[in-house]
C-alpha cells in the first residue's frame, strides 16, 4: 500500500514539472486536473474504506478532475485566450528553479520536527515541492488564468499536507475546502472575463493602475 | 454574555443599563421611515433615559464610595474582560451622561431628521454609540476591553464628526482626526504591552500597587503620556483638535470637547494611580506640558475668527489647566505631601467636570448662533443678543465661567489648583523637595491664562452678541427652540450652582480623589479637601448682591435715560454695520505681541495711485504646530522613504514573489 502511495506522490511531483514546463494552456489545465484526481485517490489508499471516505474521494475527483477544469476551459473560451502561456522567466529557467526547490524540499523535510510515525514519508517533501511549484507558477506567469492554475497547484500542495495531519479527514472540513475552491475558481473566471473586457487583455503585468503615485 | 459573581451592585447595574440604552438608541432610526422623525424622537428618548440611569448609577457610586469589579466571560462574538464602576470612573461618567443626554436633546432640534433625512439617522446612531463607548472606556478594567472601547470611540467620533461630509474641510478634519487617533492607539498598544510585562496580566492593577522608580515604569508613563496625550490634546499633540471640533455638528463638538478629550485625561489619571512612588520628573513633565498647553492654547484662541475653532483652542487651554493640576498632585505624591496631592487632583478633576459643563454650554450656544446666523465666521456676526436673548445669556454664563471668574464654577476649580501651587511654593504645612521653581512659574502662568481667556471671551461675546448685525441676510436670526434651550439652561444652571455652592461638587469630588490614592493609605473612608469652601459661597453671594445693588444706582445717574444712536462717525454720512470693531482688530494687539509664536498671516493688497481699486485685506492665525512642525517633518520623511515606493509597483506576480520569498526565508530560519 505504502509503495503505491509513494509512487503516486512521485507522479504528483513529476506533474508539477509538466505544469510548469508546458507552453500550452490546455496541457497545463489538464495536468492540474490529473494531479487533482490522483490526490483524490490518496485518502482512499491511506485509510481503511468507509462510506464517508468514499464520498470524499468522489467529491474531490469530481470537483478537481471535472468541475474546475470545465470552469477553466469555459473561461478560456469566453475570453479567447491564445494557447501560449507567456512567462516572465523562460521555461528552462523556471524548470531549473523547480528542480532546485524540489531537492531543497527533501532537505528541509528531513530537518522538520515531525511526529515519529510521519518521518521518512514522502508526504512532506511532496507537499512542500508542490507548494513551491504553485508559487513559481503564480510569480512567473503573466496571464490571469495561469495564475489561477498556480493557485490550484498551491492548494494541491496544502491538500497533501492535510492528508498527513488528520487521520481521517472530517468530511465537513474537506467539503468546505472544496466549496471554497470551486467558488474561488468560479469568481476568478468571472473576474478574468471582466478584466479581458475592460482592458482587452488579461496580461496582469499591465494591471498597475492602482499603485500609489510616486 | 453574562457577568460572573453575585449579581450587579445597584450603581453598576444602573451604569450598565445606561450604556446599553445609549448604545442602542440610534438603531430604531436606522430602519424606520426617515421623513417623519420618529426614529430621532425614539433615539432622543432612549438617550435621555439611558443618560438618566447612568447618571443615577454614577452618583450612587460616588455617594456610597463603593467600587465593584466584574468578570465578563467571553463567548461567541463577545469579548471577555473585567468591567467595573469605582468612584474614579463614576466621576468621569457624570459629565459624560450629562452631556450625552443634553446633547441628544439638543441634536433633535439642531439637526432634525425632517431637514436632513439621510444624514440625521446616521448622526443619531453614532452619537449614541459614541456615548456608550466612552462610558465603556471609563469602566473597562482590563486592557483588551479598554482598547476595544477606545477604538469604537475613535470610529464613532469619526463618523459623527464627518456628518456633513459633502464639505471638503469636514472630510479633511475627519482624516486628520483619524490619523491622530490611530497614532495614539498605536502608542497605547505599546503602553498596555509594557503594563502587561510589568504586572503579568492584562487586568488593570489596583491603585498604588506598583513601584514608580523603575525603568519600565518610566516607559509606561511616557507611552501613556503620548498615547493619551493625543486624545487629550496636550500641546504638541493637539493638531487634530481645532479642525475636528470646528467641523463636527455642535452637540458632537460639545461631547468631544467635554468628554472625549477627557478620556485621555482619564487614562493619565488611571495610570498614575497605579504607582505609589512616582519620581518627581513625572509631575514636573505634566506641569510643564500643562503650562505650555494652557498658555499656547489661549493665545491661539485669541487669533481665531471661527467661533468653534476659538472654543476648540480653549479646550486645549483647559486641558492644560487640568494637566497642571495632575502635575501638582504627582509632585505632591513624589514628595509625600498630602495637601498638594489633594488640592492638585481635586482641582484637576473638578476643573474637568466644570470644563465639560461650561464648554458643553458654549458649544451648544455657539451651535444655536450658527444655526440662526448661518455662518461660523465671528466677523460676519454681531448683535445676536438682541435676537437670541436667552442663548446670549447662557453663552455669557459659560464665557464668564471659562474665564475663571467668581461666582461661577470655573473659579472654584482654578482656585483649588492655585491653592495647591501656593501651598507648594510657600511650604505651608508641607515640604516639597523638587519642582519648586516650576511651581513658582506656574502661578503667574495660570494668572496669565485667566487674563488672556478673559480678553478672548470679551472679544468673542462682544463681537458676536453685541453691536449691530453685520450681514444683510434675507431671514432674520431667531431664537432657538425649547429642545435646544433646555439643555443649555440645565448646563448654565449647573455652572452657577457649582460656582455658588461648591460643597455639593466637592462632596462628589472627594470619593473620586480618594480613588486615586493607594488602597493601603487608608483613604477608603474618604478625604477632605483642605480648602475654605464656605468662603467661596459667602463671597459669591456678596458679589452678586453688590452687583445687583450697583446696577440701578449706575443707571439712574443718566438724566433722560439711555439714548440709542450710531457711534460718532467722524462726520461720515453713511455708516454701515461693517464699520464696527471686528474680532481681528480687537485681537490684533495681543496677536502682534505674541507674533513670534502665533505667526499670523496677513494678505495685504497692493495699493497704488491716487484712486486705488477696491481691495481686500485678510489675516488669519494658522495651526502653527501642524504647519511648521508636523507637515515639514512628514514631508521630509516622505522624501526619505521615497526609494521604498519602488516596492509598491503594482505588479501582481511580484507581490506574490514577496510572499514566496518570505515563506522561503521563514523555512530557512526554522530550526
Amino acid at each position: 500500500m505504502n509503495s503505491l502511495m509513494d509512487q503516486l506522490l512521485v507522479l504528483v511531483m513529476l506533474l508539477n514539472f509538466l505544469g510548469l514546463g508546458t507552453s500550452r494552456m490546455q496541457v497545463a489545465i489538464r495536468t492540474v486536473a490529473f494531479q487533482g484526481v490522483i490526490l483524490g485517490l490518496l485518502p482512499g489508499l491511506a485509510h481503511t474504506f468507509s462510506w464517508h471516505l468514499g464520498m470524499i474521494t468522489l467529491g474531490i475527483i469530481l470537483a478537481k478532475g471535472v468541475l474546475i477544469p470545465w470552469l477553466l476551459f469555459r473561461a478560456m473560451r469566453r475570453v479567447e485566450i491564445r494557447e501560449a502561456v507567456e512567462p516572465f522567466l523562460s521555461y528552462s529557467a523556471t524548470l531549473l528553479l523547480a528542480a532546485v526547490a524540489t531537492a531543497l524540499a527533501f532537505v528541509f523535510a528531513a530537518k522538520l520536527p515531525l511526529a515519529p510515525q510521519h518521518q521518512g514519508l514522502l508526504f512532506v517533501p511532496a507537499a512542500i515541492a508542490t507548494i513551491i511549484t504553485g508559487f513559481l507558477v503564480l510569480t512567473t506567469r503573466k496571464k490571469a488564468i495561469t495564475q489561477v492554475i498556480g493557485y490550484l497547484i498551491l492548494e494541491n500542495g496544502i491538500f497533501i499536507f492535510g492528508l498527513l495531519l488528520s487521520q481521517a479527514m472530517p468530511v465537513m472540513v474537506e467539503a468546505g475546502v472544496l466549496l471554497d475552491l470551486i467558488v474561488g475558481i468560479f469568481v476568478m473566471g468571472i473576474i478574468i472575463n471582466q478584466i479581458s473586457r475592460e482592458f482587452s487583455s488579461i496580461d496582469t503585468s499591465r494591471l498597475t493602475a492602482l499603485r500609489e503615485e510616486r | 454574555m453574562f457577568l460572573a459573581g453575585e449579581g450587579l451592585s445597584p450603581s453598576a447595574a444602573l451604569v450598565a443599563a445606561g450604556i446599553l440604552l445609549t448604545a442602542c438608541s440610534g438603531l430604531p432610526g436606522l430602519v424606520l421611515a426617515r421623513r417623519d422623525g420618529t426614529g430621532q424622537k425614539i433615539a432622543t428618548l432612549l438617550m435621555v433615559a439611558g443618560s438618566g440611569l447612568g447618571l443615577a448609577g454614577a452618583l450612587n457610586a460616588l455617594l456610597t464610595g463603593a467600587s465593584a469589579r466584574y468578570v465578563i466571560t467571553g463567548g461567541f462574538l463577545v469579548v471577555g474582560g473585567e468591567w467595573g464602576v469605582d468612584p474614579l470612573s463614576a466621576f468621569f461618567l457624570i459629565p459624560l451622561f450629562l452631556l450625552a443626554g443634553c446633547g441628544a436633546l439638543y441634536g433633535s432640534g439642531y439637526f432634525p431628521e425632517a431637514k436632513h433625512p439621510s444624514a440625521a439617522p446616521r448622526l443619531t446612531f453614532f452619537f449614541g454609540l459614541l456615548a456608550a463607548s466612552v462610558a465603556l472606556v471609563f469602566t473597562a478594567r482590563d486592557a483588551l476591553l479598554f482598547l476595544l472601547a477606545w477604538e469604537v470611540m475613535a470610529l464613532a467620533s469619526f463618523f459623527a464628526l464627518t456628518t456633513e461630509d459633502h464639505r471638503k474641510e469636514v472630510r479633511e478634519a475627519g482624516l486628520l482626526f483619524l490619523v491622530a487617533a490611530h497614532m495614539g492607539t498605536l502608542v497605547l498598544f505599546a503602553h498596555f504591552s509594557l503594563l502587561k510585562a510589568a504586572t503579568s496580566s492584562f487586568t488593570f492593577p489596583g491603585a498604588g500597587s506598583l513601584s514608580g522608580g523603575t525603568a519600565p515604569a518610566a516607559a509606561i508613563f511616557l507611552t501613556a503620556l503620548v498615547g493619551f496625550g493625543f486624545k487629550a490634546g496636550i500641546m504638541p499633540l493637539h493638531i487634530w483638535l481645532p479642525s475636528a471640533h470646528a467641523a463636527a455638528p455642535s452637540h458632537v463638538s460639545a461631547l468631544m470637547s467635554g468628554v472625549i478629550i477627557k478620556s485621555g485625561i482619564y487614562g493619565i489619571v488611571r495610570v498614575t494611580s497605579f504607582y505609589h512612588t512616582p519620581p518627581a520628573w513625572w509631575g514636573m513633565t505634566l506641569l510643564t506640558l500643562g503650562i505650555i498647553s494652557a498658555v499656547a492654547g489661549v493665545l491661539f484662541a485669541i487669533g481665531q475668527h471661527d467661533l468653534k475653532r476659538l472654543l476648540a483652542y480653549h479646550s486645549i487651554e483647559n486641558i492644560g489647566i487640568i494637566a497642571m493640576g495632575i502635575g501638582v498632585a504627582l509632585i505632591g505624591r513624589s514628595s509625600g505631601s498630602l495637601p498638594l496631592e489633594l488640592l492638585g487632583m481635586g482641582g484637576a478633576l473638578l476643573h474637568l467636570l466644570n470644563h465639560a459643563l461650561f464648554k458643553g454650554l458654549l458649544f451648544l450656544g455657539a451651535g444655536s448662533v450658527i444655526h440662526a446666523v448661518g455662518t461660523r465666521e465671528i466677523d460676519l456676526m454681531g448683535g445676536v443678543a438682541k435676537r437670541l436673548p436667552l442663548t446670549g445669556l447662557f453663552f455669557l454664563t459659560g464665557a464668564a465661567a471659562i474665564c475663571g471668574l467668581p461666582p461661577l464654577n470655573g473659579f472654584v476649580s482654578e482656585y483649588l489648583i492655585y491653592l495647591g501651587l501656593f501651598r507648594g511654593v510657600a511650604g505651608i504645612g508641607t515640604v516639597v523637595t523638587s519642582g519648586l521653581p516650576l511651581m513658582a512659574l506656574a502661578i503667574p502662568a495660570l494668572a496669565l491664562v485667566g487674563g488672556l481667556a478673559l480678553a478672548c471671551f470679551v472679544k468673542a461675546y462682544g463681537v458676536v452678541f453685541l453691536g449691530v448685525h453685520r450681514q444683510e441676510s434675507v431671514t432674520q436670526p431667531h431664537e432657538a427652540g425649547l429642545s435646544m434651550l433646555l439643555p443649555m439652561g440645565i448646563l448654565a444652571l449647573l455652572c452657577v450652582l457649582i460656582g455658588l455652592f461648591p460643597q455639593g461638587g466637592i462632596r462628589l469630588l472627594e470619593p473620586a480623589v480618594a480613588g486615586w490614592f493607594p488602597v493601603s493609605a487608608g483613604m477608603a473612608t474618604g478625604v477632605t479637601l483642605p480648602a475654605p469652601v464656605g468662603w467661596i459661597t459667602v463671597m459669591g453671594l456678596l458679589l452678586i448682591f453688590f452687583t445687583l445693588a450697583i446696577i440701578p444706582v449706575a443707571l439712574k445717574k443718566r438724566p433722560g435715560g439711555i439714548a440709542g444712536a450710531v457711534t460718532w462717525d467722524c462726520g461720515f454720512l453713511r455708516p454701515t454695520p461693517r464699520m464696527q470693531y471686528t474680532a481681528s482688530s480687537f485681537a490684533a494687539t495681543l496677536v502682534d505681541l505674541f507674533g513670534g509664536m502665533l505667526r499670523p498671516r496677513r494678505h495685504r493688497p497692493k495699493i497704488s495711485g491716487p484712486y486705488p481699486e477696491p481691495a481686500l485685506f485678510s489675516s488669519h492665525v494658522p495651526e502653527v504646530v501642524l504647519e511648521l512642525l508636523y507637515l515639514p517633518l512628514l514631508k521630509r520623511g516622505n522624501e526619505l522613504l521615497m526609494p521604498l515606493r519602488r516596492l509598491q509597483h503594482g505588479q501582481i506576480p511580484l507581490y506574490i514573489l514577496y510572499i514566496f520569498v518570505t515563506v522561503i526565508v521563514l523555512l530557512l530560519l526554522a530550526p
